[in-house]
């Protein structure tokens, strides 16, 4: 028996450890978590990278009241195809099978997930789910062009390549449900000693609580999506009104998955955030346990909004009623994390790292797209803006100006740990501002727009909107710069950034404890926990002195 | 705190987490039907006097023997878990072949049920089906989809308690390990509650 001093030296980390195959075999064959959680962020970012050109192009497309580079059908596919690529295979997976993947074990004292091999099927249907949506837009027919949201009856009659864009959804949702599974089970049976519930860092309480949301939410749109397929296949009666189907039926169900995937979406956005406020405030996070409990609440209220999708096709008054009530008490919990990190902030020693710039434009941007969620929820108003840009803005300050943003900063938070170099400073700020000054002019404009009343996903507009649309493509070529060189400085910090100590920022939770990669199988010894995750009276000393 | 957790050394089993990861898998599986169910129930309420109609057109007969068919195949298999903790290889063996049987026979009364159906021009856009008011085509429409959906399920179990039989001729699956076996037994009891709903949904309601 080695002690633990010997074990140290000898075990490699995780990018150099033994596999049963050479080269990227070892990595696509890996049930490393860490490994896969790497696969999922380099395909992460590709598809990232494939929807931001989609998103550019429709941009330029709305420069001009008329044509300017592309066919109205074209147009079509384009926000469709991003629509898809950007839910499906960005920001539904960006935190759980990227972050939770890597940091999940790390974050709680345990070797690998539960599951390992479910994982690295859960990545494979994920890269079959992701191909098979890209493939079918070189198909014969041409690419989807029915919205991401694949609404009946046109969905049943549209002859672009419908089916493998539904089967490719359906596939990605079963990756989703292995994940959530994977990760529960993980976190119920695999905690450190020590490790209790309320010790446990919010970024896993968000992880967990959007867990239940995948495997409890994810086959109903699966199902939903599978019978589309089947009636286009053989013409049978579910959901197309010749036959006695009822399209609305379809509404409620796709949206009773896809408000949810909101929530998939958000919730470990958030638990970022409420992991990298206090370490860079230098202060334990503010109302722990009520950050914890809103993330449950959250994704269980939740659950039970997807009618204010559809306050316009003509349900009772009863149900608009209760559906839009449930929506101001979801605004609650969510509010009562936005508190928290300001009164963590408050007095607190604030060190202005560009991982905390990412929080603070977070938390403004989210705030935005939050209000204007409370304002779309409320019935009267919503009558008057649905489907117009005023929609497209709002989701894209939750979305992108949320959850993007929380992916950036998440990124440049743990890339130390991830590849075992600093990023560099300056082009970090750089690309930072560029992205949230031209993020805000991109999409505040949109909310101006459609209250003034610009229909979403039109291609031609009226001469009056044309200042605001010029605007806002202007945004978009800002924040595409400020992209470019957040994702360039990274690559560039590969080789040139300075190695990584254990834990340059100084902070509490388990993963900083291993060396920067971490070695193959996380821990030497499975530590036992007894302190909390935003305990740093005993870092901060330890920190000046690696420096 | 002891060092047992060195890195490289043997994994420990924990069959309450596989357990758990198990029935998290279940309830997806029957919220995916519950998707088909709520659709059922919406189709049924809006076209009440059709759908009871359609449904004196299924046969009950053959509805009941499938019923018995499935709950005995589950009754089996159940019985085939008690045969391995006590030890009993072969009987276990023997136990979770008559499921499989079983499974065979439900599958192939399925096929003569459908073969019916189709020979009396009753499938998906059939000009027999086509001429019927809409809630007759929409209680076919989810007929097929759905028993055919369980169907599926069938061979998708099969398949799993093909493995089973496997690891315990192997012994893989054995007096102290048959958490495997478990499994594959909840699966299969998945996919006989799964026809314990539609059974009534279809053949008794009239």
């Amino acid at each position: 028996m080695t002690t633990a001093a010997t074990v140290a030296d000898t075990v490699p980390d995780f990018y150099h450890e033994k596999t049963r195959f050479k080269g990227i075999f070892g990595w696509i064959f890996s049930t490393d978590h860490k490994r896969i959680g790497l696969l999922y962020l380099f395909a992460v970012i590709t598809f990232f990278l494939v929807g931001m050109i989609l998103g550019v192009l429709m941009r330029l497309e709305m420069l001009t009241p008329e044509n300017t580079i592309v066919t109205p059908q074209t147009y079509n596919t384009f926000f469709t195809l991003h629509g898809i690529i950007m839910i499906f295979l960005v920001v539904i997976p960006a935190f759980p099978a990227v972050f939770g993947n890597f940091l999940l074990p790390l974050m709680i004292g345990a070797k690998d997930v539960f599951f390992p091999r479910l994982n690295l099927l859960s990545w494979w249907l994920f890269i079959a789910g992701g191909t098979l949506a890209l493939v079918s837009i070189f198909l014969p027919g041409g690419a989807a062009d029915t919205g991401w949201t694949f609404y009946v009856p046109y969905s049943i009659r549209s002859n672009t390549n419908i089916i493998p864009a539904l089967m490719a959804a359906f596939i990605l949702g079963f990756s989703s449900i292995l994940t959530g599974l994977n990760f529960i089970t993980t976190i119920h049976r695999m905690r450190a000693p020590g490790m209790t519930w309320f010790k446990m860092p919010l970024f896993v309480w968000s992880l967990y609580s959007t867990a239940w949301v995948q495997i409890l939410a994810t086959p109903i749109i699966g199902i939903t999506l599978l019978l589309v397929v089947i009636e286009r296949l053989f013409g049978v009666g579910i959901f197309d009104p010749t036959l006695g189907g009822d399209p609305v039926l379809y509404q409620h169900l796709f949206w009773m998955y896809s408000h949810p995937a909101v929530y998939i979406i958000i919730l470990p956005a958030m638990g970022v955030v409420s992991d990298i406020i206090p370490v860079f405030a230098r202060r334990t996070i503010f109302g722990y346990k009520f950050i914890a409990y809103s993330s449950i609440a959250i994704a269980a209220v939740g659950s039970l909004v997807w009618a204010h999708h559809m306050f316009t096709v003509g349900m009772s008054n009863t149900g608009m009623f209760i559906f839009s009530l449930l929506t101001f008490i979801v605004a609650i919990p969510s509010a009562i994390k936005v508190f928290n990190w300001v009164a963590t902030l408050y007095k607190g020693s604030i060190q202005l790292e560009v991982p905390l710039l990412f929080m603070l434009a977070f938390i403004m941007q989210f705030s935005i797209g939050g209000l204007t969620g409370l304002m779309l929820g409320a019935l009267s108003v919503n009558i008057h803006v649905t489907d117009t840009y005023f929609v497209v803005g709002h989701f894209h300050y939750v979305m992108f100006g949320g959850t993007g943003f929380a992916l950036f900063g998440a990124l440049y938070y743990w890339f130390p740990k991830m590849f075992g170099r600093m990023y560099i400073k300056r082009p970090a700020f750089i690309g930072w501002l560029l992205m949230t000054v031209g993020f805000n002019i991109l999409y505040f404009p949109m909310l101006i727009l459609g209250y003034m009343g610009m229909p979403r996903r039109y291609y031609h507009y009226l001469p009056q909107f044309e200042t605001l649309h010029r605007i806002a493509t202007v945004g978009s070529w800002i924040m595409v710069i400020g992209i470019i060189i957040l994702i360039v400085n990274l690559i560039v910090s590969l080789k040139k950034g300075k190695k990584a100590p254990a834990n340059p920022w100084g902070a509490a939770t388990l993963e900083w404890t291993v060396s920067s990669p971490p070695p193959t199988e996380n821990f030497h010894e499975i530590p036992v926990v007894t302190t909390g995750p935003y305990d740093y009276s005993n870092i901060t000393q330890s920190v000046e002195e690696t420096r | 705190m002891t060092s047992k957790a060195v890195a490289g050394e043997h994994k420990h089993r924990d069959d309450v987490g596989s357990r758990m990861g198990l029935w998290l898998f279940l309830f997806s599986e029957l919220i995916l039907f519950g998707g088909m169910f709520i659709i059922y129930a919406v189709y049924r309420f809006m076209h009440a006097e059709e759908f009871r109609l359609a449904a004196a057109e299924l046969d009950p007969f053959i509805g009941t023997i499938n019923t018995m068919i499935l709950l005995t195949s589950s009754l089996t298999v159940a019985m085939s878990i008690t045969a391995i903790q006590q030890g009993k290889k072969y009987l276990s063996m023997a136990l979770a072949s008559t499921t499989l049987v079983l499974a065979v026979v439900f599958l192939v009364n399925k096929y003569f049920e459908w073969s019916h159906k189709i020979s009396i021009g009753i499938y998906p856009q059939s000009p027999e089906l086509m001429n019927k008011p809409q809630g007759e085509i929409l209680y076919f429409g989810l007929y097929y989809v759905m028993t055919g959906l369980h169907a599926i399920h069938v061979i998708i179990g099969m398949a799993v308690l093909g493995f089973m039989l496997v690891f315990i001729a192997k012994g893989s699956i054995n007096r102290g390990s048959f958490v495997k076996l478990e499994a594959g037994a909840l699966y299969w009891h998945l996919v006989d509650i799964i026809w314990i709903f539609l059974f009534p949904l279809f053949y008794l309601i009239h």
